[in-house]
C-alpha cells in the first residue's frame, strides 16, 4: 500500500509549540522551578532555549528573569498557581522597572496546592489584581494548539513593545493534551528583533515619547547609565516619595497598556446572522464552546462565538462586540466565573449568563443547554 | 581617576557606616581602575538601598531581601568577567534573602555581596534582625538579644565555591579590603559591622561597635581567600527543532469512522497505561483519523491509578474531554476504582475489564477477559488493546501491530503469541463456578 503523508501530521501537545515558537521568537533564556502541570514546558526549554536555568525556587526565578532582562535578554518562566503566588511580588517589580519577560501560567485545580494534576480556569481574578493599585497586568489566553504556536509569539511581542511582564495563561489540559496536528497550518514565526535607545547624548531611563514607552538600554552598556527602580521613581529612574513626576511615572505604567492595546488584541468573532445570543469563552473551555456552536448550528439554532485571547486589559472593543446581542454566555472552568465578574462586576447582568464548573472540563452539552434556555 | 559618587552630600545619617561603605567603594573601585559604566550596584530596601542616586554606575534597585537573586540574573546575564555586580545588602535584606545568598555563594556566580550589619533594622524604627548579637538592645529590644546572631562569613564560609569572605569594622579605609573583594573571580563576600546612630547607639549608650561585635564572638577577619574560575552561562548556539516534518505520521491504513470513537483506559500507574493509550493514538492516525490523547493520574509518579481518554475521529476534534466514553477499558482495581463514576452514567457502549474483577453496575455491555494473567500486570494494558481492537475493529490490526513493532516495547512482548492467545479460551468465574468461555 502506498503511504500517504496527510497535511504532515505529528502527535503532539501544546507544550511544544509554545516553547518552539518562544525559542524561535528569540526568547534567551528559561528560567524555572519544577511545578505539574508545567513541566513539560521547563523539559522542552531545556533542550531547546539558548540557556537554561534551574532556580531554587520561584522567587528566585522571577528576581533572576528581572537580572536578566536589565541586560536586555528576553526570560521566559513557566508555573502554576503555588509558584505564582511566590512570584507575586518580584512581577510587581518587573511592572515597576518596565522589565519585557513572559511567565507562562498553567493553571490547575486550587485552592492551595489543590490538585495537580487537574486542570482549571480559576487564576483571571488574581492576573486581575496582580498588581497593587488597580493596574492592568497584560494577560494572553490560548484556545487551541495553533494558540500555541501563534499567542507565545504575540505575548512576547507584547512583552517587549510595552516593556512588562505578560502572563501566557493556560491550563493542564491545554499544554499536555497528545493530538495530532497539522504543522503545515503553522504561520512561520520570525525573530523578534529588539530595538535598544541609540540616539542622542544623553539618556533619561523613564522618558518617554507618545507611545508611553520609554525606550530601553541594557545595563552594563558603555554609552549611557542605566537606572531600574522598584520604589516609586521620577523619569531618572531616581526614588521619591510623591512628587508629581514620580507618580505621572507611575501612572503612566497603566496608560500605555491602554493606549496601546489595540495593537495587541487578539480575538476570535464568529457572528452568525440573525443571532440573539453570543456564546463567550476562553483557555480550555473555547474548545468546547466551538463544539457547542457547531452542533447547535447543525441542529438549526442560531448562535455567534466570541473567543477573547487578550484577556486583559479588557479592550472596549470587546463590550462593542456584547452589546449587539440579547443573551451573553459565558462559559469558563471556574467556581464563580471569574471573567464574567471581570467584565460586568459582582451584580452582573441579567442577560449575562455563566456556565461554570470546578474538576471537570465543561461539556458542550452544559455549554448547549446555556444558549437554548430561556 | 573616574568619579563613581556623585558631589552631592551621601543620604544617610551623620556616622552612619553606610557613608564610609560607600565613599571606600568608590576608592575601592577607583584603585582597581573601573569604569562606572563597567559596574552594576544592586541595592533592595532599607537605608543602604537610598544610595543609588548617589551612584554614576548603572543602578538597580529591587525588593527587600531580594538583591543577591536580583544580582544573580543580572551576573548571569552579563556573562562577562570584566563587568562588576556589587550588591548592597543590609542584616534585614541578608535575613529574608538568606537563601539567595547561599545559592549565589553555591553557584559562585560573579559578584561582590557588601553586607552592611548594623544589627537592626534601620528603616522601620530599630527593631531586631536575626544578625542582632546577645545582649544588644534595640528601641523594641529593650532588654537586649536574647540568642547570639547570626554569623554570616561562617555561614557562607561553608559553602563551597566561594573565593573571598571577609569581615571588617565599617570604620576608617578599608578600601582595600573592598577592592580584594571586587577583583577576585566568582563570588566574594564582605560583612561590614556598624551601628545605627538613630537606635543602635542610642539603645547602647557608650558601645563601642569594636566592644560589641568582640562581644558578639564576630571575629574581624578573612574567613575565606582562594582562587575559583569565573561563573560562565551556557548559551547554546545550535539548535534542534522540538518537531520536524521528517516526524510526520504516514497514513497507511486509510479508515473511515462513521462517527467520533472516544475511549477510556483506566488501570494502575507503572501498568503501561498511558503506553497503551498512545498505541491506540498512533495507530488511529496512522489509519488516517485525527487523534488526542488526555492523561489523568494523581501527582505522585508510579502510585495509585493511571487512566487516558483516547479521541479517534475522521473528523477534526475539537473538545478533547470524554464524559461519555464509547469504550472503557478497565485493568485494575485502581482503574475500576476510578472509573467507577463514568461506568455509572453510562448509556451504553462497551466495557472491557479483566477477569478478575467484579464489574460494577452500569449500561454498558460488559466484556470479561484475563488481561492480567494473559499479558502479566506490568503490561496488563498494552494486552488490552489488542483485544479490545480485535473486538471493536475501529481500524485495522495491522496498524496498531505496525505501530507496536516500532516500539522498544516490542522486543519484551511476542506479538504473535498475544495475537494467538486472544482467541484462546479462559476460565471465567461465573456464579462461583469457573466456566470456560471463548469470546
Amino acid at each position: 500500500m502506498e503511504a500517504e503523508v496527510k497535511e504532515k501530521r505529528l502527535i503532539m501537545d501544546g507544550s511544544e509549540l509554545i516553547v518552539e515558537s518562544l525559542a524561535r521568537s528569540g526568547a534567551d533564556v528559561f528560567i524555572g522551578y519544577p511545578i505539574t502541570p508545567a513541566n513539560l514546558l521547563y523539559s522542552y526549554s531545556h533542550e531547546r532555549m539558548p540557556s537554561f536555568f534551574a532556580a531554587p525556587d520561584e522567587i528566585s526565578t522571577l528576581q533572576w528573569m528581572c537580572g536578566f532582562a536589565t541586560t536586555g535578554k528576553f526570560p521566559v518562566t513557566a508555573s502554576s498557581f503555588p509558584g505564582f503566588a511566590l512570584m507575586l511580588e518580584s512581577i510587581n517589580m518587573a511592572y515597576m522597572m518596565e522589565l519585557p519577560m513572559l511567565i507562562i501560567l498553567v493553571q490547575r485545580l486550587g485552592p492551595a496546592t489543590g490538585s495537580a494534576t487537574c486542570g482549571a480556569q480559576g487564576d483571571l481574578a488574581l492576573l486581575n489584581g496582580t498588581i497593587s493599585g488597580g493596574f492592568s497586568l497584560p494577560v494572553i489566553s490560548l484556545s487551541n494548539m495553533k494558540d500555541c504556536w501563534e499567542m507565545s509569539n504575540k505575548a512576547m511581542k507584547m512583552a517587549i513593545d510595552l516593556r512588562t511582564p505578560v502572563v501566557l495563561l493556560t491550563s493542564k489540559e491545554e499544554i499536555m493534551t497528545l493530538a495530532s496536528f497539522a504543522i503545515s497550518q503553522l504561520p512561520d514565526v520570525k525573530k523578534i528583533e529588539r530595538k535598544f535607545y541609540s540616539e542622542g547624548e544623553t539618556f533619561v531611563p523613564y522618558k518617554t515619547n507618545d507611545s508611553l514607552v520609554p525606550e530601553f538600554l541594557p545595563v552594563g552598556n558603555m554609552k549611557h547609565q542605566v537606572r531600574f527602580t522598584a520604589s516609586t521613581h521620577d523619569q531618572k529612574g531616581i526614588i521619591q516619595n510623591i512628587s508629581k513626576e514620580a507618580i505621572e511615572n507611575t501612572k503612566r505604567l497603566e496608560y500605555k497598556h491602554r493606549k496601546n492595546l489595540e495593537h495587541h488584541l487578539y480575538y476570535e468573532y464568529d457572528p452568525q446572522a440573525g443571532a440573539d445570543t453570543l456564546l463567550v469563552s476562553y483557555g480550555i473551555t473555547a474548545s468546547a464552546s466551538r463544539e457547542a456552536v457547531k452542533l447547535l448550528r447543525k441542529q438549526g439554532e442560531k448562535v455567534s462565538l466570541f473567543i477573547p485571547k487578550t484577556l486583559l486589559p479588557v479592550s472596549p472593543k470587546y463590550f462593542e462586540i456584547m452589546d449587539k446581542y440579547k443573551k451573553v454566555v459565558i462559559a469558563e472552568e471556574n467556581l464563580s466565573g471569574q471573567y464574567k465578574n471581570i467584565l460586568f462586576g459582582e451584580r452582573g447582568n441579567k442577560n449575562v449568563i455563566g456556565v461554570n464548573a470546578i474538576a471537570e472540563m465543561i461539556t458542550p452539552a452544559r455549554i448547549m443547554d446555556a444558549i437554548l434556555s430561556k | 581617576m573616574k568619579n563613581f559618587l556623585t558631589d552631592a552630600a551621601l543620604p544617610f545619617c551623620k556616622g552612619c557606616g553606610h557613608n564610609h561603605i560607600a565613599a571606600n567603594t568608590e576608592k575601592a573601585l577607583q584603585l582597581l581602575n573601573y569604569d562606572p559604566m563597567d559596574v552594576v550596584l544592586v541595592t533592595d530596601i532599607g537605608c543602604h538601598g537610598i544610595i543609588d542616586k548617589s551612584f554614576l554606575t548603572h543602578t538597580v534597585h529591587g525588593l527587600h531581601g531580594r538583591s543577591v537573586a536580583l544580582a544573580t540574573g543580572v551576573s548571569a546575564a552579563l556573562n562577562n568577567p570584566d563587568k562588576k555586580v556589587i550588591v548592597f545588602i543590609g542584616d534585614g535584606g541578608a535575613t529574608i534573602g538568606m537563601q539567595h545568598l547561599i545559592d549565589a555563594a553555591h553557584n559562585g556566580f560573579n559578584m561582590t555581596v557588601v553586607i552592611h550589619n548594623n544589627m537592626l533594622y534601620g528603616m522601620t524604627g530599630g527593631q531586631p534582625s536575626e544578625f542582632t548579637p546577645f545582649g544588644f538592645k534595640t528601641p523594641t529590644l529593650p532588654e537586649g538579644g536574647k540568642k547570639t546572631g547570626y554569623d554570616i562569613c561562617k555561614l557562607i564560609s561553608a559553602v563551597d565555591g566561594v573565593s573571598y569572605v571577609c569581615r571588617i569594622e565599617g570604620i576608617s579605609d578599608f578600601s582595600k579590603n573592598l577592592a580584594e573583594a571586587f577583583s577576585k573571580k566568582g563570588f566574594s563576600l564582605v560583612e561590614v559591622m556598624e551601628i545605627c546612630p538613630s537606635y543602635g547607639v542610642k539603645s547602647n549608650p557608650g558601645m563601642k561597635l569594636s566592644k560589641v561585635v568582640e562581644s558578639a564572638g564576630l571575629i574581624i577577619k578573612k574567613f575565606v581567600d582562594k582562587e575559583v574560575e569565573n561563573y560562565k552561562t551556557e548559551i547554546k548556539t545550535e539548535f534542534k527543532s522540538l518537531f520536524s516534518e521528517s516526524d510526520a505520521i504516514k497514513t497507511l491504513f486509510p479508515t473511515k469512522l462513521e462517527k467520533p470513537i472516544r475511549l477510556m483506559f483506566c488501570g494502575s500507574a507503572g501498568e503501561g497505561v498511558q503506553a497503551a493509550a498512545e498505541f491506540i493514538l498512533k495507530a488511529g492516525i496512522t489509519s488516517g483519523l485525527n487523534g488526542t490523547k488526555k492523561g489523568s493520574y494523581p501527582v505522585t509518579v508510579g502510585v495509585g491509578f493511571s487512566a487516558a481518554e483516547v479521541i479517534l475521529s475522521s473528523e477534526e476534534i475539537l473538545y478533547t474531554g470524554s464524559p461519555n466514553p464509547d469504550v472503557i477499558c478497565v485493568t485494575s482495581s485502581d482503574g475500576l476504582e476510578y472509573a467507577k463514576k463514568t461506568l455509572a452514567t453510562m448509556k451504553g457502549g462497551k466495557l472491557f475489564i479483566d477477569s478478575s474483577l467484579q464489574a460494577p453496575e452500569t449500561k454498558a455491555e460488559i466484556i470479561s477477559f484475563p488481561f492480567r494473567e494473559r499479558g502479566g500486570a506490568k503490561n496488563s494494558s498494552v494486552y488490552s488493546i489488542f483485544y479490545l481492537l480485535m473486538q471493536t475493529k475501529m481500524f485495522p490490526m495491522d496498524a496498531l501491530k505496525s505501530v507496536f513493532s516500532e516500539n522498544k516495547i516490542s522486543k519484551k512482548i511476542d506479538l504473535e503469541k498475544v495475537l494467538q492467545s486472544l482467541n484462546e479460551p479462559f476460565l471465567e468465574n461465573v456464579n462461583g463456578k469457573n466456566m470456560e468461555i471463548v469470546k
